[in-house]
C-alpha cells in the first residue's frame, strides 16, 4: 500500500459529482495510510482523480479506492480487475484501498456502504468499470493535446498514452487531465476486448498475506496506545451490578478500569496484563431477563407454534383441504440450531478520540454505520469521525451488525477512559458475545401424486427475524422477514405445487441473531433438498432424475445440477463403503449444484469428495468464484457436521474451538469445481457455495444409513 | 523480568513477567504482528512460530520457554519472501483473509524440512493443528505439493 | 541418570542386575520378582486384588490417553481421539508441526481445557506401543510383565517407572477441570507393589 495524499480531496470532491453520485457532502480523506506509529504523511504528489474509485498520481502510481471491503472474498482483485480493464494500466503501480465512509461508495443498490449479500462483483460491474473508462478517456485527451494530435489518433497501453511515435505515461499526463472537463459520454470496452475478465488475475491482496505484512484491525499499534480487554456478563444481556478492581488494577501493566454499557473494561500497555487485569476483576452481575433461557426448552417452544398457523409467505389453492383427501402424506420437522460466525480474527477496534475527532480503525463491513453510530455516542457529527477499514480476518456476516456492536464498545471504552484504546476480544468473547445464526424450526406436511410428485406443501416456519428493528427493517413486510422464507416460499419446487402454505412464526427472543454467510439458505436448503431427496426415493425414483423432473421449467438449476451431476458420476459405481448425496439451490443470484461422496464408520460422517458446478452468469475472476466455492463448501460441512450454540440458563455453552469445532485440514475434502459456461445474469460467489453442502451430505447419509437426518449437525450417526 | 530473545536473527530483551506468551511478546512488545492471535488455548494454530526450529503455538508457550533460544516468525521465515512456501502460496492463489496463513506457512514449513516429498496424508499429519474458516485447505494442499517440487529444484534450502 | 544397586532388607531374594532410575536423588526400594518362589493361595488373590486396582488407575484417562489402541493419543475426561489428527510418530513425540511439545508445556498450561503439561509429554514409540486401551485386566497385567511388550524393562524398573516417573506422576497433577486417576499415587503405588510382591500374578479375565 502506498500513501494516499491529502491532496486528493478536491479532487475527490469534484469526482462525486462528475460520475453522478450525488453530492459529497460527508467525505473524510481516505485513511491515513501511514506506517504505523508514524503521524506524519509524506508529501503529496499532485494527482488526478477523476473519481472517487481512482487517482493517479504524477509519480504514476494508481490508487484504486474499493467500495466493498476486502474479507477474503477477493473483492480486492476483482473490483481493480474491473478498473484496470478500461484503464490499461500497468499492474506494478496499482495501489488497492478500503475507501473511507462516503457517498460515492454507497452500495449501487443498498444505498448504504456495505459489503454483503454476495453482491459486490455484479453491483459494481458497470460502475468501476466507468470509473477507469472516465479515466482513461481524459488520459487520452490530455496526451492528444500534449501531442498536438486528435484524441481518435490515440491508443492506451499499459500505463502509457500513445500516438504514432509519440507516448506519455499516465504519470506525466495526471496533471494534465485533472485540468481537463469531463467526458460527456464514456463508452466501455466490448467483452471481446476485455483483458481480465472472465480471465481472472491472481490476487492482489496475497503477497502481503503470505509474509505477515497484510494490517488487521488485531493488528493496530500505535504509540500510546493501549489494549483494552472487556468483561462481558455470562449471561446474554446482563448488566453490571457492582465491581471491585483492586486486584485488576494491581496487575502490573494495567492503566485503568472503565465501565461500560456492556461490561467492565480493563486498560494495559499489552493484551496480556489486560487478561489477566480481566481475570482478576470481582464482578456481581446482574443477569437480566436472560437468566432462564434455554435453546433446548426453547425449540420445544417452537415445535409447538410450527402446529399453528403462521403468517402466509406463500399461499395458493387450499392446502388444508388438498392433503385431506386421503392420498398419500409425507411429514417431517427439522431443528436447526444457533451458530457463530467465529471468523478467525476475534472483534476489535482501535479508538483514538479527540476532543473534537475521533479516528477509528477496525475491519468491518459496514464503515458507513459504525460512523453513524460511533458519532451518536459522542454527540459528534458523523464527518467527525473516521473509519479506517484494514483488512478483516473473516465476515461472514459477524463484520456487518446493525448496531455496530463490537465498534460501539470501544468507543465507549475510548470516551470512559480517555484513552487511545484497541480493543481485543478474546476467542471466549467472540464465541459468547453475541450474533449468531437464528435457530429455526420447520414442520412441513407433503401430499404427492401416484407418481410421487408434490402436489400440496404445507409448511410451517419458526424462528427470530434477523432484519426487523435494522436498517434493513424494509425487508420485513406484512410480517415476514424475507431472509426467515427465502429459498421456501420461492423455491422452484413450488412451480408446480398447486396448494401450498408457507407459514411463519416470527419469535421475539432476547438473542441477538444476525445474516450469516448465505442467511436463511443455511436452513431453507436444507430442508427442500433434504425432503425432495426423501420424495423422490419414496417415490423409488432416482434423486437426480427425480430433480431434473421437477425443475424442469428452471433452466439455469438443472444447468448446475447436472453438470455436477455428470462431472460426479452420478450414478457410477464408488468405491466400497461410499455413497452419493446431491442437491442444488439458488441463492444470490447464482445457482450451485453439488454432489458429495461420503462414507459412514463406526457411526462417523466422512466427507471424501465435493463436486460442484456454479452458474453465476459471467465469471468476472473464474478462479475467485472457484475458491468461493471451495470456501462455502467447507463452511457448510462445518456448519453440517459441527455447527451448534446452546444456551442454558442464558449463557451460551460453547466457548473456544475445541467445543465449537471448524473443520480441518484431515476432514478437507477433495474439491471440484466447475462453472457453467453462461451469459445469463451476473450473480453473487461468496455464500451460494454454503447452502447446497449440507443437504447433500446428509442424502449421502442417507444412502449409506437409511437414517433422515433432521437435526444438523450430524458429525455422528447414532 | 528482563528476558533475552533471539527472533528472527535479532537480539532483543524485553521486560515481561514469566507467565507472558511468546505470542503477546512478539506482538505487543516487539511489534511483530504477522503472528495471530486466534484462540488463546493452541486450537487453532494462528500464533505458530518456530521456536528452535519447531512450529510451537506460541500463545501457550510462555517467555520463560523461549528465553534464549531461536524463535522465527513469518516475518522471518525468509529474506525476500521467497520461501518455496511463500511462492507456492501466491502460485495456487492460497490465502483468503489471510488471517490463518502465518501460521499455516510456518507449520507447512517444518513439514517440508522434515519430508521432502510429503503425501497427503503427510499434510493431513501436519497441518491440521491449523484451522482456516475460510476453507483454503484444499488450495494449501496445493501450495504444499509445489513448494516442494520447488524446494528440490531448488535444493535444499 | 544414574544407575543404582540396592537391596532390600525383608526379602532375601533380589533382583540380579542393575535397576534404571529416573532420578539420581532417589532411592528406590525395589520389587523384585522372586525367582522361583511359590506362593500361596492368599497371595495370589491379594496379588490379582492389587492389579484390579491399579488397572483402574492405569486405565484412567490420566494414563490411557497417552496409551491409545491407535495411533492417535485420546484427550479429555471422555477420551475422545485427540482433535487435530495428532499422531505418535515414530519416537511418540508426534509429527512435524504437531509435536507433543508444540502444544504441551513443561508446565500445565492454567485454565480449563487448557493443553495439559510435562517435561516429559510424549507417547510409547511406535515400535512399543504398551496400548492399555482395550485391554482386560489380564491382559495388561501381561503386557506389563512381558519384556517384548512394556518397553524392554525388568518388573523392578517397571515399578520405579511407576514410582518416579515424571510423566506417570504428572497424572495427579492433570491441570485444571480434569479428572484425577481413582486412587491418590501413593495408593497407587502401594497396590502395584503389593501385586509385585505377591507374585505378579495375572487377574482371570
Amino acid at each position: 500500500m502506498t500513501n494516499l495524499p491529502k491532496s486528493n480531496r478536491r479532487q475527490f470532491l469534484k469526482a462525486g459529482a462528475l460520475l453522478g453520485t450525488g453530492l459529497v457532502i460527508s467525505f473524510v480523506v481516505p485513511a491515513r495510510i501511514t506506517k504505523f506509529g508514524e503521524s506524519a504523511e509524506p508529501d503529496p504528489v499532485a494527482s488526478f482523480a477523476p473519481n472517487a474509485y481512482l487517482s493517479i498520481g504524477s509519480d504514476g502510481g494508481i490508487n484504486v479506492l474499493l467500495s466493498h471491503v476486502e474479507m477474503g472474498q477477493g473483492i480486492w482483485t476483482t473490483l481493480t480487475m474491473l478498473i484496470a480493464d478500461e484503464l490499461d494500466a500497468d499492474w506494478k503501480n496499482i495501489h488497492v484501498h478500503h475507501a473511507p465512509p462516503g457517498q460515492p461508495y454507497m452500495h449501487t443498490l443498498y444505498g448504504l456502504q456495505i459489503t454483503g449479500g454476495s453482491s459486490s462483483t455484479w453491483s459494481e460491474f458497470d460502475r468501476y468499470r466507468q470509473a477507469g473508462a472516465t479515466a482513461r478517456m481524459l488520459l487520452i485527451a490530455a496526451g492528444a493535446k500534449k501531442f498536438g494530435v486528435d484524441p481518435a489518433t490515440c491508443k492506451t497501453e499499459n500505463g502509457m498514452v500513445i500516438s504514432g511515435e509519440q507516448k506519455a505515461s499516465y504519470g506525466d499526463l495526471a496533471t494534465l487531465a485533472a485540468s481537463l472537463p469531463a467526458p460527456a459520454k464514456v463508452e466501455l470496452r466490448p467483452a471481446s476486448d476485455w483483458k481480465y475478465i472472465g480471465k481472472g488475475l491472481k490476487r492482489l491482496d496475497a503477497p502481503a498475506k503470505v509474509n505477515g505484512t497484510a494490517k488487521f484491525g488485531m493488528d493496530m499499534q500505535f504509540p500510546g496506545m493501549l489494549t483494552a480487554v472487556v468483561a462481558h456478563s455470562p449471561v446474554m444481556g446482563g448488566t453490571v451490578k457492582s465491581f471491585d478492581a483492586t486486584a485488576a488494577k494491581a496487575v502490573p501493566g494495567v492503566k485503568a478500569v472503565v465501565q461500560i454499557p456492556t461490561g467492565v473494561a480493563v486498560l494495559a500497555d499489552h493484551f496480556w496484563a489486560a487478561k489477566k487485569g480481566k481475570a482478576a476483576l470481582k464482578i456481581t452481575w446482574d443477569a437480566g431477563a436472560n437468566a432462564s433461557f434455554n435453546s433446548v426448552t426453547q425449540m420445544e417452544k417452537y415445535r409447538a407454534l410450527a402446529a399453528t398457523k403462521g403468517l402466509p409467505a406463500l399461499n395458493k389453492g387450499n392446502v388444508e383441504s388438498a392433503l385431506s383427501q386421503g392420498g398419500k402424506v409425507i411429514e417431517a420437522s427439522y431443528d436447526f440450531p444457533y451458530l457463530a460466525h467465529a471468523p478467525m480474527e476475534p472483534m476489535n477496534c482501535t479508538v483514538k478520540l479527540g476532543a473534537d475527532k475521533c479516528e477509528i480503525w477496525t475491519g468491518t463491513q459496514l464503515p458507513g454505520i459504525d460512523q453513524a453510530v460511533a458519532a451518536k455516542i459522542l454527540g459528534f457529527k458523523p464527518e467527525q469521525v473516521s473509519i479506517d477499514t484494514v483488512f478483516l480476518g473473516g465476515g461472514f456476516g459477524r463484520r456487518a451488525t446493525p448496531t455496530s456492536d463490537f465498534v460501539a464498545e470501544a468507543v465507549h471504552i475510548a470516551k470512559a477512559s480517555g484513552k487511545f484504546i484497541k480493543m481485543v476480544w478474546t476467542r471466549e468473547d467472540d464465541m459468547q458475545g453475541g450474533y449468531y445464526r437464528a435457530a429455526f424450526h420447520h414442520k412441513l406436511k407433503i401430499g404427492v401424486d401416484n407418481n410421487g410428485y408434490p402436489t400440496a406443501w404445507n409448511h410451517s416456519i419458526v424462528g427470530q427475524s434477523i432484519f426487523e428493528g435494522t436498517f434493513l427493517s424494509m425487508l420485513v413486510q406484512n410480517g415476514i422477514d424475507s431472509s426467515s422464507v427465502e429459498g421456501i416460499a420461492d423455491s422452484p419446487y413450488m412451480t408446480e405445487v398447486k396448494d401450498a402454505y408457507v407459514g411463519l412464526h416470527t419469535t421475539k427472543l432476547p438473542i441477538s441473531v444476525l445474516w450469516y454467510r448465505s442467511v436463511g439458505h443455511t436452513h431453507t436448503a436444507f430442508v427442500m433438498e433434504t425432503i425432495i431427496d426423501q420424495l423422490a426415493t419414496e417415490a423409488g425414483k432416482d434423486p437426480l432424475e427425480f430433480r431434473r423432473t421437477l425443475l424442469k421449467s428452471h433452466p439455469r438449476h438443472l444447468a448446475a445440477l447436472n453438470l455436477a451431476a455428470e462431472k460426479a458420476g452420478w450414478g457410477k459405481a464408488l468405491p466400497a463403503g461410499h455413497f452419493h448425496g446431491i442437491a442444488v439451490h439458488e441463492s444470490f443470484l447464482s445457482f450451485v449444484g453439488q454432489v458429495v461422496e461420503v462414507s459412514v464408520t463406526n457411526g462417523r460422517v466422512n466427507v471424501h469428495k465435493v463436486t460442484c458446478a456454479i452458474d453465476c452468469g459471467l465469471a468476472v475472476n473464474p478462479d475467485g468464484v472457484k475458491a468461493q466455492m471451495e470456501s462455502g463448501i467447507i463452511f457448510g460441512i462445518t456448519m453440517a457436521l459441527y455447527g451448534e450454540i446452546n444456551f442454558k440458563d442464558g449463557k451460551v455453552q460453547q466457548t473456544n474451538f475445541h467445543n465449537y469445532p471448524i473443520l480441518r485440514m484431515n476432514e478437507s475434502p477433495e474439491i471440484d469445481v466447475h462453472i457453467v459456461a453462461s451469459t445469463e445474469k451476473m450473480g453473487g460467489a461468496g455464500e451460494c457455495g454454503v447452502p447446497p453442502t449440507a443437504p447433500a451430505i446428509a442424502n449421502a447419509v442417507f444412502a449409506a444409513t437409511g437414517k433422515r437426518i433432521r437435526k444438523p449437525p450430524f458429525a455422528s450417526i447414532t | 523480568m528482563v528476558y533475552k530473545l533471539k527472533v528472527n536473527k535479532k537480539d532483543y530483551s524485553v521486560d515481561a513477567t514469566p507467565d507472558m506468551p511468546l505470542l503477546w511478546v512478539l506482538r505487543d512488545l516487539l511489534g511483530l504482528t504477522g503472528t495471530k492471535f486466534g484462540c488463546g488455548m493452541a486450537q487453532c494454530g494462528a500464533c505458530t512460530v518456530h521456536l528452535e526450529g519447531e512450529a510451537v503455538r506460541s500463545c501457550v508457550t510462555l517467555i520463560a520457554r523461549a528465553a534464549g533460544k531461536e524463535v522465527t516468525t513469518i516475518e522471518g521465515l525468509s529474506p525476500d519472501s521467497k520461501h518455496p512456501l511463500q511462492v507456492a502460496w501466491l502460485e495456487e492463489d492460497t490465502p483468503q483473509c489471510g488471517y490463518c496463513q502465518s501460521g499455516q506457512i510456518m507449520a507447512a514449513a517444518v513439514l517440508l524440512r522434515e519430508n521432502a516429498d510429503p503425501t497427503d496424508e503427510d499434510i493431513d499429519h501436519a497441518m491440521s493443528g491449523n484451522i482456516c474458516r475460510c476453507g483454503t485447505y484444499p488450495r494449501i494442499r496445493k501450495a504444499i505439493h509445489l513448494a516442494a517440487k520447488l524446494q528440490k529444484q531448488g535444493g535444499t534450502k | 541418570m544414574k544407575m543404582i544397586k540396592q537391596l532390600r532388607s525383608k526379602k532375601a531374594i533380589y533382583l540380579a542386575g542393575i535397576i534404571l532410575v529416573t532420578s539420581s536423588y532417589t532411592l528406590i526400594s525395589e520389587e523384585p520378582i522372586p525367582q522361583g518362589k511359590t506362593y500361596s493361595a492368599s497371595e495370589k488373590a491379594a496379588s490379582q486384588k492389587a492389579f484390579l486396582a491399579v488397572y483402574d488407575v492405569l486405565m484412567s484417562p490420566r494414563c490411557m490417553n497417552c496409551h491409545p489402541k491407535g495411533d492417535v493419543p485420546l484427550q479429555g475426561d471422555d477420551s475422545h481421539l485427540h482433535t487435530q489428527g495428532v499422531i505418535r510418530g515414530s519416537d511418540g513425540h508426534g509429527v512435524y508441526a504437531m509435536k507433543c511439545t508444540n502444544c504441551h508445556q513443561p508446565k500445565n498450561t492454567p485454565g480449563l481445557n487448557m493443553p495439559p503439561g510435562n517435561p516429559k509429554w510424549h507417547l510409547p514409540p511406535a515400535d512399543m506401543k504398551m496400548v492399555f486401551e482395550g485391554k482386560t485386566p489380564r491382559e495388561l497385567a501381561a503386557q506389563l510383565k512381558d519384556p517384548e511388550q512394556n518397553g524392554h524393562k525388568t518388573m523392578a524398573e517397571i515399578v520405579d517407572h511407576i514410582s518416579h516417573d515424571e510423566l506417570v506422576l504428572g497424572g495427579w497433577n492433570p491441570g485444571d477441570g480434569r479428572k484425577k486417576p481413582p486412587l491418590t499415587h501413593p495408593q497407587f503405588e502401594k497396590e502395584f507393589r503389593d501385586w509385585v510382591k505377591n507374585g505378579a500374578v495375572l487377574p482371570e479375565k
